[in-house]
């Protein structure tokens, strides 16, 4: 763009604006290019343990074997046949069957394959599970399962990431108080993860006082009324998004309060205060606005760690998320499922990544885009 | 060894971290007991035995301190050997056999019904099998017949399955109907207290022919920790539970710090392609979903508690904590007494493991400590999703059955607090070890 600017602009201001320009660009296109790489290199990786080097391979072409002998076995239209026609008849459908999955290739071809699909967000049909609207697509069944798990990591994340933003600036400026110590010595809490608290919430609010439900994401049968279906799916979502928030909120509170310790502790915090500047503007001012890139790099951070879910925390309540199904894929030997979330993390990650390099300097005015490269 | 005992002077100061290491210690000492009392291979043998080793302890049974902090009172188990004496034994010679009498008399003082009366009989006869009836006798008197059966070399015979004392009874549940007090609500039974007899009339039909039996009632108690719905003993898993858990926390976090710092000790000093190939092998591993490469690993490969840690610390170590050390290191890099060394023509790894690291090692210990829990709650994790080892008894896996088995629906709660409690200990005492520990090896930390 800068190259088409009208001739009167100066000479040295034109060549300062093209030299950034082209800066940012080269730094983006290295950026980019190392990115695309690294998730390339991730997903075939993900592709090779979730074949196990192609060990699965040789799981699913027995299990296709048995399930092929019993089924032709069973059909009383196969009684009359001798045993080499039903033979014959096993063999060609184990190979019909090997080929439907791809298995009559090579492990290394196909991977490469899965690879190049992976990377073009094709993400293909699973090869045992279906949504519950009975597709095989990858991509339904993903769909069907995210709106679950965003509502449960979502609200969890979100009032997480607030309060504890929130208490710890309180806790900040009443640094040494007794609610303060209490939250300092509270923070062990968070080495137990959050399936663990779920297992006690169950015990105490769903056992023993009976007024949340075990688990599941609405009632059954599902209320009809509108409004009654949104109360009973917030009802189920007390106690997940309960011990999410739970497992990680004194740690959180705490990390953050000594971050912002630090930042308070500066010497042009204590000017403002020489100054007589009030305790909203100091905060506001002189701790938010240096410490955003952080609050801004672990907010997008968190943005992306929704879409993994949470696998056993929705395993311990049912609910109907993406953890769950990608344990299920796991236990069903469903490649297609498995690679497809991992791809679909690693491009979310990279973006975020990238992006963030331009938000700093947005954020930051001391930070240049490729400038300091570290 | 004088740096040692000031550091523990300085732990003193923290009650946290006193608290922290008399659990850690305990936890220890525990561990130790387990492995000493119960060897591996007894352990095992107990946790995969089935009815045969536990045959005397009844399901879901709740621990037996649960009788002490209530005021109705839950019947014990109780076990009687004819074998060992614990039955009255009248034996009368005939031409063509012998009669023998089984005497069993046992207290009951209890608030609520057992679970199970069983006779096991262990007789010896050459081709035809004694016959036996079975009398129940009430503390007020009543006579009560059970049943009369052949009865083989071993032989088991549940109360609850006698059909015909249904009828007898008139009621579907024989245990209820044998122990309630016949002046009681028959809508809300309460069992009668005092001394009952169970009584066996056995007839042989050879001379040398024996009748033994065991008496066992299943009562709704059992054990230090109950029982699980396998009828195990969960003491013995909650007591292996403990080096189990301690080792795999320990050495993971101790392969994952260790390994770490070395990685990252050798990325700054060589620098140039392995620092690059180092930090680009972090980013990868950024993408690679962590949880989910265990749980494949667990489920196509291998759920040994050893294949897991193993994977574990190697997806561990290419993580945040070697950007941190690195960022330390490159400062400690330009230090004079490093330029000093290489003035002196010490080799390579000479200055990696004598001058570079050593300088971390305050650095890597509350890292490591607090580290611990993580990696025990990461495989009591695994264990509740199923991926727990086969063989071994684990925390993990007691939550897992109690879990599968619906404990919290059905009113079990002690089969997965159990555990539940040694696990949050056991995470607290290293978390709070390794909070006071960062404070005195990090004293930038100590004023915030």
């Amino acid at each position: 763009m800068t190259e088409n600017l009208p001739e009167q602009t100066p000479k040295q201001k034109r060549s300062a604006s093209t030299s950034t320009f082209s800066r940012v660009l080269k730094y983006s296109g290295v950026r980019l290019v190392t990115l695309f790489i690294t998730i390339v290199i991730g997903v075939y990786l993900t592709i090779l343990i979730a074949n196990m080097g192609g060990y699965v391979d040789q799981i699913m072409r027995s299990e296709i074997r048995e399930r092929v002998t019993l089924a032709v076995t069973q059909d009383p239209a196969n009684r009359d046949i001798s045993p080499e026609q039903r033979n014959k008849l096993v063999e060609e459908k184990v190979r019909l069957e090997e080929k439907r999955l791809g298995l009559d290739r090579p492990f290394l071809v196909r991977s490469v394959n899965y690879l190049k699909n992976a990377m073009m967000l094709q993400l293909g049909r699973a090869q045992n599970m279906t949504s519950d609207s009975g597709s095989k697509q990858v991509r339904l069944i993903i769909l069907e399962r995210l709106p679950p798990t965003l509502l449960l990591m979502g609200t969890s994340n979100l009032i997480l990431f607030f309060t504890s933003i929130f208490i710890a600036l309180a806790l900040s400026r009443r640094y040494g108080s007794w609610i303060d110590r209490m939250v300092v010595a509270l923070s062990p809490t968070s080495s137990a993860p959050s399936w663990f608290y779920g297992i006690f919430f169950i015990l105490i609010f769903a056992a023993t006082l009976r007024v949340l439900p075990f688990g599941g994401m609405v009632d059954a049968p599902p209320p009809e009324n509108r409004l009654a279906y949104v109360l009973s799916v917030l009802k189920h979502l007390i106690l997940p998004a309960g011990s999410l928030i739970i497992s990680s909120f004194f740690l959180s509170v705490y990390n953050w309060r000594t971050f912002f310790l630090i930042y308070s502790s500066e010497d042009y915090v204590e000017m403002a205060k020489a100054k007589g500047l009030s305790s909203r503007d100091i905060e506001r001012r002189y701790i938010l606005r240096p410490t955003l890139p952080t609050i801004v790099t672990s907010f997008a951070l968190m943005i992306i760690g929704l879409w993994t879910g949470a696998i056993i925390t929705e395993t311990i309540f049912n609910w109907p998320g993406l953890g769950r199904t990608i344990f299920r894929a796991i236990g069903l030997y469903d490649t297609p499922v498995i690679v497809g979330t991992t791809i679909i993390y690693a491009y979310l990650l990279a973006i975020t990544v990238f992006l963030l390099d331009f938000i700093y300097a947005l954020v930051d005015p001391r930070v240049k885009v490729g400038g300091a490269q570290s | 060894m004088n740096r040692l005992r000031n550091l523990f002077k300085e732990l003193k100061r923290y009650p946290s971290a006193v608290f922290g290491l008399v659990i850690i210690t305990a936890l220890f000492a525990v561990a130790v007991y387990a492995i000493v009392s119960i060897p591996y291979e007894q352990a095992i043998y107990l946790w995969r035995g089935g009815e045969q080793v536990w045959y005397q302890n009844p399901k879901n049974a709740a621990p037996v301190w649960f009788n002490w902090f209530s005021s109705t009172k839950r019947p014990e188990t109780l076990i009687l050997d004819s074998r060992a004496g614990d039955a009255v034994r009248e034996v009368t010679e005939r031409e063509t056999g012998r009669n023998i009498t089984l005497t069993f008399t046992f207290d009951y003082a209890y608030d609520d019904f057992p679970q199970e009366l069983i006779l096991y009989y262990h007789n010896t006869y050459e081709a035809k099998e004694p016959f036996a009836t079975v009398y129940f006798y009430t503390p007020d008197g009543r006579e009560i017949r059970v049943a009369s059966m052949g009865v083989a070399h071993e032989q088991s015979f549940r109360f609850s399955q006698a059909d015909k004392l249904k009828r007898r009874l008139g009621t579907e549940f024989i245990i209820e109907g044998l122990f309630a007090d016949p002046n009681s609500d028959p809508e809300d039974p309460a069992p009668l207290k005092g001394q009952y007899q169970v009584v066996i009339e056995g007839v042989t039909f050879e001379k040398e022919a024996d009748i033994q039996a065991e008496l066992v009632m299943h009562g709704t108690l059992a054990g230090w920790a109950g029982t699980d719905h396998l009828r195990r003993d969960l003491t013995v898993a909650l007591l292996w539970g403990t080096p189990v858990a301690l080792l795999f926390g320990l050495l993971a976090s101790f392969g994952t710090s260790v390994l770490t710092m070395i990685i990252a000790a050798i990325g700054v000093w060589f620098g140039g392609w392995v620092d690059e190939l180092i930090q680009r092998i972090t980013e990868i591993n950024l993408v690679l979903p962590f949880l989910s490469i265990l749980i494949m690993v667990g489920t196509f490969y291998s759920r040994s508690i050893w294949v897991i840690l193993g994977v574990t610390i190697l997806l561990s170590i290419f993580t945040g904590g070697i950007k941190s050390y690195r960022a330390i290191f490159l400062q400690i890099k330009e230090s004079t007494y490093i330029e000093a060394a290489r003035a002196y023509g010490a080799t390579d790894a000479r200055i990696i493991f004598r001058y570079l690291i050593p300088r971390i090692i305050p650095l890597l210990i509350p890292g490591l400590v607090s580290g611990i829990p993580s990696f025990v709650f990461l495989e009591a994790s695994l264990a509740v999703l199923g991926l727990g080892d086969p063989v071994l008894p684990t925390w993990g896996k007691i939550i897992n059955d109690a879990q599968s088995q619906g404990a919290l629906y059905n009113g079990y709660y002690y089969w997965i607090l159990e555990p539940a409690v040694l696990l949050i200990i056991t995470g607290f005492a290293f978390a709070m070890l390794g909070f006071a520990l960062d404070r005195i090896f990090n004293p930038r930390l100590r004023e915030l």
